[in-house]
């Protein structure tokens, strides 16, 4: 009982910071009932319409009415807004219609007159897509993150090509984030060997130059990756005094996406070498020499008795790195320009900038869902139980 | 160089299969950890490293092996000097002292792992590794990961990987250090059967002198990176040459004395007001510093006078009943904690704690030997 107190302040932690804010947010990847508040009736009318012609006039005159208590409630942009998500142009059609029947006087058919501010309400899919946009529980954002689309039969069809955004910058992220791992792997591996096999003083200091970027703000390491790698920066002035490199021929190293990969192997190397040394520091020198004894050479004696020893820590450092590496946004968003940006920096633009925050938070759960499933994937193939985290 | 002891075989000339030769080894370049080593193995020898740890048998054994350099002098095998051979050109069985089984592989992948790099055949590997798994007594258990076997069991999967490749020397580092005595005693058995079985060359370390006795046909007693002497198991016991060794192999009991008369192979040592007669193994001369060394079971206590050639007083200072036999603790010469030991059988005469006796041994049981660097002892 006493040690579960003890974590009892964590927990709260955790809950009120982490866990509620990641259950709202996926909430609202699911739940969105402003449109389906706002326009009760009409959509209880629309649940009986055909779907193929254009409704009939008591549909046109109760969302007239329901609209314009929206205007009065001033909720009215935030509904035009959601439904001209579902439908590009609907918004302007829907804020048209309004300000022009408030100041004209009540006609004689709603219809007619709304017909005649914006010919889409004749149409069938703008109803459907007014039907989309009141549904309370929805998968369209998902379909939307997954560049799906619902077809007004009801199928679900494949945005065309030139619209399909997210799936694209899904497949970059997940190719990224793999060749960011694999370069942390390449790298970080011999390092961990040397600091497991020094002797004590210098594994201490080794282990303290990889700890070092640690202990300095992420901000500042990115802007020094600017400082050395932009067209004015050290390297390139390097290359350029060496005579490596015309002036004109600069080569541009960041603001793309190689400013992304360096940058981001740089922060998350430490990640790949801490639970790599933790698995090589148990492992005695003693087998290599054994191995070579036996009358291995070097080679076989790496692949066939060390790699394979090392393996916990290879699956916990490139796990460790490829789920921080596919959810990383600050470094992309500083140095990768526009080829650079990951599917967290489209995140965060629907987050801040066009607030689709639905939008947002099925991206955001596809991201989870992506990694829950490469977790379960790679802990059939590796087994988690057998790794080390450090 | 000089040759020690007799040689083991029945075989009148013996091949030369390893040797040192002055060799030094330095892992700071200030201390020496093996000293000017002069050292030769015969072919199908079981040959101990035996000395207390720290000694630099270790060194050795991993010099021989080709994971360290000696810093100078050289190390031969079957005649040919080694210093540019790697490790893995060696052709050497070497059983660690923690086993250094490959953990992630089973028994019969540790066993196949030497034959596979060396690009053998299935088939054959295959029955290679049966055959050596039937020479450990260990059929069956090819599937097994060496965290589960027992320690007895992880140490013939060892020997048994170190000998599956049929290299003619095989090296082993204290390998029975971290079994319990009495499966120790068995397995010490088992090497030997299968060193005798093979024929194969063994160098063996071991600080253990009781299982450097039981199982060798001789033994380089180590002292702080030097050999102190090579001789088989008697020899050492029955002849050692210097003290370290006397007081190494078996219990014995020292005399630390000046030398006043040499008659032949004998002399004479003035040992806390008493003289000793020894058999004179270093070519000592009046003067001398030297230590006597009598084994205790070669003490007879109040013996029939006249009998012995050496024959001193004696104060009984403690009487032990150990079941085969009675350990007298005495103080002979002024010297303190002097043993007998005296069988059971022959029983103790009836003397009492406190007696003042008389005790004997034969001329040549006391031996004259070289006392040690440190002096520790003398007046
Ligand atoms: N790899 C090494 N580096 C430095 N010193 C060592 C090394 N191996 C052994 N020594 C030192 O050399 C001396 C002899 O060691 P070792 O050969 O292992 O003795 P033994 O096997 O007889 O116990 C010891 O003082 C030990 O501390
Ligand atoms: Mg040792």
């Amino acid at each position: 009982m006493r040690p579960a107190l003890l974590v009892l302040p964590l927990a709260a932690f955790i809950l009120v910071t982490f866990v509620a804010p990641l259950a709202v947010m996926l909430g609202r990847s699911l739940y969105d009932p402003l449109v389906a508040d706002a326009l009760p009736e009409t959509l209880r009318l629309l649940r009986q319409w055909d779907g193929e012609r254009t409704p009939s006039e008591p549909v046109f005159e109760t969302m007239a009415g329901e609209l314009l208590k929206a205007r009065r409630e001033r909720t009215l942009g935030r509904i035009a807004t959601r439904v001209n998500r579902v439908q590009a142009g609907l918004r302007s059609a829907l804020l048209k219609s309004v300000r022009k029947l408030r100041s004209a006087p009540r006609p004689d058919s709603w219809r007619e007159a709304m017909i005649a501010v914006d010919p889409k309400w004749a149409e069938a899919r703008t109803w459907h897509a007014i039907r989309r946009a009141g549904e309370r529980f929805t998968l369209r954002h998902y379909l939307h993150a997954l560049d799906l689309d619902q077809a007004p039969g009801g199928g679900i069809i494949r945005q065309p090509p030139d619209l399909r955004i997210y799936l694209p910058l899904l497949q970059r992220t997940l190719a990224v984030s793999l060749g960011i791992t694999l370069l942390c792997l390449l790298l970080g591996y011999p390092i961990a060997y040397l600091i497991a096999n020094a002797p004590p003083r210098r594994a201490n200091l080794l282990l303290l130059l990889v700890l070092v970027p640690f202990w300095t703000s992420l901000l500042v390491r990115t802007t020094s990756w600017i400082v050395l790698l932009q067209t004015q920066g050290v390297i390139n002035d390097l290359l350029a005094a060496v005579g490596l490199i015309a002036e004109d021929q600069r080569i541009s190293m960041i603001y793309n996406m190689t400013g992304t990969v360096v940058a981001m192997t740089h922060v998350l190397l430490p990640f790949m070498v801490l639970p790599l040394y933790s698995v090589m520091r148990t492992i005695p020198p003693l087998y290599m020499s054994a191995a070579a004894s036996l009358g291995a050479n070097f080679l076989q004696a790496f692949r066939r008795v060390y790699w394979p020893q090392t393996l916990p820590g290879v699956a916990a450092g490139s796990l460790l790195v490829f789920i921080l590496a596919i959810g990383y946004f600050i470094t992309p968003a500083l140095v990768g320009g526009q080829s650079g940006q990951l599917i967290s920096n489209m995140v965060a633009y629907h987050m801040q900038q066009s607030l689709n925050w639905g939008l947002a938070a099925a991206l955001g759960g596809v991201l989870l869902g992506g990694v829950f499933l490469l977790y379960l994937v790679f802990n059939r193939l590796v087994g988690v139980d057998r790794m080390r985290l450090g | 160089m000089a040759e020690h002891g007799t040689g083991p075989l029945m075989d009148s000339s013996p091949k030369v299969h390893v040797e040192f030769e002055g060799v030094s080894k330095s892992y700071d370049g200030r201390t020496m950890v093996v000293r000017d080593l002069d050292l030769v193995v015969y072919e199908g020898e079981f040959l101990t490293l035996l000395g207390p740890s720290g000694s630099g048998k270790t060194t050795c054994l991993m010099m021989l092996a080709g994971f360290q350099v000696p810093t100078s002098g050289a190390i031969r095998i079957g005649g040919r000097a080694v210093d540019d051979l790697p490790p893995r050109k060696r052709d050497i069985g070497v059983v660690f002292q923690n086993y250094a089984l490959f953990p992630h592989m089973t028994v019969g992948e540790n066993l196949s792992f030497p034959l596979e790099v060396r690009g053998m055949d299935p088939q054959e590997i295959r029955k290679r590794v049966g055959g050596s798994l039937e020479l450990v007594r260990l059929e069956g258990l090819e599937g097994r990961r060496p965290g589960e076997l027992s320690g007895g069991q992880q140490q013939r999967v060892a020997i048994a990987r170190a000998l599956v490749f049929e290299p003619a020397l095989v090296l082993m580092d204290e390998p029975l250090g971290a079994l319990d005595r009495r499966l120790r005693e068995e397995m010490q058995y088992e090497v030997r059967r299968i060193q005798r079985k093979l024929g194969v060359t063994v160098v063996y370390v071991t600080h253990d002198q009781q299982e450097a006795m039981a199982m060798s046909d001789r033994v380089a007693v180590f002292q702080r990176g030097r050999i102190e002497q090579v001789a088989p198991p008697e020899a050492l016991y029955e002849e050692p040459e210097r003290e370290f060794v006397a007081r190494f192999i078996g219990d014995n009991n020292l005399l630390h004395g000046r030398v006043i008369g040499v008659e032949g192979d004998l002399c004479r040592v003035e040992t806390g007001g008493q003289i000793v007669t020894a058999f004179r193994v270093v070519p000592c001369q009046v003067g001398d510093l030297v230590s006597v060394a009598i084994r205790p079971e070669r003490v007879a206590v109040s013996p029939k006078p006249g009998l012995y050639g050496n024959e001193l007083d004696a104060r009984i200072d403690d009487i032990a009943f150990l079941g085969d036999h009675l350990r007298l603790r005495m103080t002979v010469c002024d010297s303190p904690d002097f043993i007998a030991k005296i069988p059971n059988i022959v029983g103790h005469g009836g003397v009492l704690e406190g007696d003042r006796v008389r005790v004997g041994w034969t001329l040549t049981d006391a031996r004259a030997l070289e006392p040690d660097e440190s002096g520790e002892g003398f007046p």
